[in-house]
């Protein structure tokens, strides 16, 4: 089970991983995309935190409710409605549940609905379906979050901008994948997995 | 209110935007169009600026066109929490806007439209 304090440790270390980590994900978005996915999740995970740091909070529900919708708004790009989806679908299971498996299939659920991605397409989502099942069997570890990410490399994009590059786009990281790996690694820091 | 359809164009541009409604209102100056374009005066799209421009239709049908991806993603969560009813189409931005807005002025049935659109879908 999840609580919320632990929850608001795990975003605010992940808004400062993506702050610190800007021009990475400007970066790997400007090789295969437009190059604002850093600059676009900076501006979103800023307003988190200051939405939430002025908040109290006594159910998971609206906390994660917050998240998502501030992200809807502030993001910008693609990610915003993406990385919204997937809190806003958390916040709907939440309301009867506190496990993390299910609220992270939540997340992946929303993400696809809004996306319409499948995993080997080059997209967020081929780093949250290995994280969830290996959340699902109590084994996330910063490898499985690592080589997940490391495995879009080779991937060829169908989806999203990067698609427009075809065959071109293999070669390199993700930039969604990237940022949803930060995601996960800030999950293991904060202590949600193994709390 | 003009015709029984509003037309509501979102680009990641403002520019786009707008200038797409003013070479629409050319041909369908009886038609309500309205632009959404770019985030807080950057590339990109806005939700809640889609959401309230696409409520603030009085036109009960709302037929939405954009220009890239993360504006139909966009656009999708606005309509589902809208009680508008929207049409969204996965056509040439420019083209089809105009084939639309012109054929909405000339009062072509809307069954007839969306076939000739149908021809000028070009995204998924």
């Amino acid at each position: 089970m999840v609580e919320v304090t632990t929850l608001k440790k795990w975003i605010e270390l992940f808004a400062d991983k993506v702050t610190e980590n800007k021009e990475t994900l400007n970066k790997l978005d400007s090789d295969i995309g437009d190059g604002d996915h850093g600059s676009n999740m900076v501006r979103g995970v800023t307003a988190v935190k200051e939405k939430i740091d002025g908040s109290e909070y006594d159910n998971l529900s609206d906390f994660f409710k917050d998240v998502g919708m501030t992200l809807v708004s502030k993001v910008g790009g693609a990610s915003g409605p993406l990385y919204g989806s997937a809190f806003i679908s958390m916040a709907k299971v939440a309301k009867d549940s506190d496990d993390l498996a299910e609220l992270i299939e939540a997340g992946l659920e929303g993400i696809q609905k809004r996306g319409k991605a499948e995993p080997g397409e080059k997209t967020m989502i081929d780093e949250w379906v290995p994280v969830l099942d290996a959340i699902k069997g109590d084994a996330l570890t910063s490898e499985v979050i690592q080589d997940s990410l490391q495995k879009t490399k080779d991937m060829k994009a169908t989806k999203g901008r990067a698609s427009y590059l075809g065959d071109r786009s293999i070669g390199h990281i993700d930039a969604g994948a990237q940022s949803s790996a930060y995601l996960f690694e800030t999950l293991l820091e904060a202590g949600v997995v193994n709390g | 209110m003009g015709k029984e359809i509003g037309m509501l164009v979102v680009s990641h541009v403002n520019e786009i935007a707008t200038g797409l409604t003013t070479l629409l209102d050319q041909v369908a100056k009886g038609v309500t169009i309205k632009a959404v374009g770019g985030n807080d005066g950057e590339v990109g799209t806005d939700y809640a600026r889609i959401q309230e421009a696409m409520d603030s239709f009085e036109e009960d049908k709302v037929w939405a066109f954009y220009d890239l991806g993360s504006a139909k993603m966009n656009l999708e969560m606005a309509m589902e929490s809208s009680d508008k009813e929207v049409r969204l189409f996965d056509t040439a931005f420019i083209e089809s806007a105009y084939t639309a807005a012109s054929l909405i002025q000339a009062d072509v049935g809307e069954d007839a439209i969306v076939a000739q659109l149908d021809e000028l879908k070009i995204k998924e």
